[in-house]
């Protein structure tokens, strides 16, 4: 089934304005996998038919769904596995030496998804730093995945990807047929949702952000303007870490590349801090 | 790279062979523990060995307990895949010394991850 040109244009567009991730022509699959679900829930059986009725009486609730339907949810624990490394093997003993008071480590996992991100970080820091106190402001602009993350409840197929077996029993118990992460490691998370294109959430100033798998979804004038609010709750020498194919370099030059083993990290250079 | 896979599963066998295979790795099988231990006293040397618990003649966690008292084996790294799933099961695999677990119904790439995890193979950078 192909979805009619002004059923695409009309979510590229909401999507766009509501989130500013940039649907283009070619991801017609998407919007119709993604929204399907929503279609079926409504009692319709195309999505054509479902934007249809979205365009005719705008519905804000509908949108919103919408939005979060085709803002990828993608994660897993310990993703790719590099950052991680990059954070407990160089990041942190870089920020120690640094700043030899340093008592609270302070963290923001933007688009944080379910918070598998989140939580590997604290479940990382404990073990490399267990002395340290750890803080994280973990942001979403989904309120569904927020309240998964919140919840801190994964199913047996989550937890196989990528969670060493050690940390499941270090830190989980099984629920049902879930298993359930310790009030311990989630209270360590504060999750509220945040849309990156407005002002950058409470919690900061941030030593570390993990931005990850995020810009490469907006255009070069989004990332400049997602770039320049991150950099604004940054501390001088603080770092940001970005997915694989992301980089800040053509983009905002306050960063440095920072190579650390396989992967990258950028510092915000001191001078050029707000 | 070479690696074993334990299950008295033949399918379960080539499902695992088949993701292990297109990592890189070579296979080998065997439908119970005993037969693993038989591969290994030939001589064959593996990176990686899958296990699954529950088969007859030698289950899988008599085959960890045996595979780690031998130290010519130890370079071999043993990972459960088994349908075991409550806590406790968990924690007496990783005791008897076997290094990661994965819980059955699993997919491809949570094998993947886990290899990386265990630094047997390159992490691969998602988008």
């Amino acid at each position: 089934m192909t979805l009619a040109t002004e059923t695409f244009t009309f979510v590229a567009d909401l999507v766009r304005k509501r989130s500013a991730i940039q649907l283009e022509p070619g991801k017609e699959y998407l919007v119709e996998s993604r929204l399907l679900p929503l279609a079926r829930h409504a009692g319709l059986s195309g999505v054509d038919e479902y934007v249809r009725g979205l365009r005719a009486i705008p519905r804000p609730i509908e949108y919103e769904k919408v939005v979060e339907a085709l803002t990828t949810n993608e994660t897993s624990w310990f993703r790719d596995a590099s950052p991680f490394k990059a954070l407990t093997d160089h990041v942190v003993p870089e920020l120690i030496r640094e700043r030899p008071i340093l008592r609270t480590l302070r963290l923001w996992s933007a688009a944080c998804s379910t918070g598998q991100e989140a939580y590997s970080i604290i479940m990382a820091l404990r073990e490399s730093v267990p002395h340290l106190g750890v803080q994280i402001t973990a942001t979403d602009l989904s309120e569904q995945v927020l309240a998964r993350a919140r919840a801190g409840r994964y199913s047996q197929l989550e937890i196989n990807r990528g969670l060493p077996a050690k940390m499941l029993v270090d830190h989980f118990t099984r629920v049902g047929i879930e298993w359930e992460l310790s009030q311990q490691i989630r209270r360590e998370v504060t999750f509220s949702r945040h849309n990156l294109l407005h002002a950058p959430p409470a919690g900061g100033p941030f030593d570390i952000v993990f931005l990850r798998n995020v810009l490469i979804y907006f255009d070069l004038a989004t990332k400049q303007e997602v770039l320049r609010r991150v950099q604004s709750v940054v501390r001088p020498g603080g770092y940001l870490l970005l997915g694989g194919a992301e980089t800040t370099i053509g983009v905002d030059d306050a960063w440095e590349r920072v190579p650390v083993g396989r992967s990258s990290v950028y510092r915000l250079n001191a001078r050029r801090a707000a | 790279m070479k690696a074993l896979v334990v299950d008295d599963s033949r399918t379960m066998r080539r499902i695992v062979s088949r993701i292990l295979q297109e990592i890189g790795y070579e296979t080998d099988e065997a439908g119970d523990g005993q037969e693993a231990i038989d591969l290994l006293e030939a001589g064959s040397v593996y990176d990686l060995a899958c296990i699954d618990w529950n088969m007859p003649v030698m289950d899988g966690l008599e085959f960890v307990v045996a595979a780690r008292a031998r130290a010519d084996w130890r370079a071999m790294t043993l990972m459960m895949v088994t349908t075991e799933a409550e806590h406790g099961q968990i924690v007496r695999a990783l005791a008897a010394g076997a290094h990661e677990y994965i819980i059955k119904p699993f997919t491809p790439d949570a094998i993947r991850n886990k290899l990386e995890l265990l630094g047997l193979i390159p992490a691969e950078e998602t988008v």
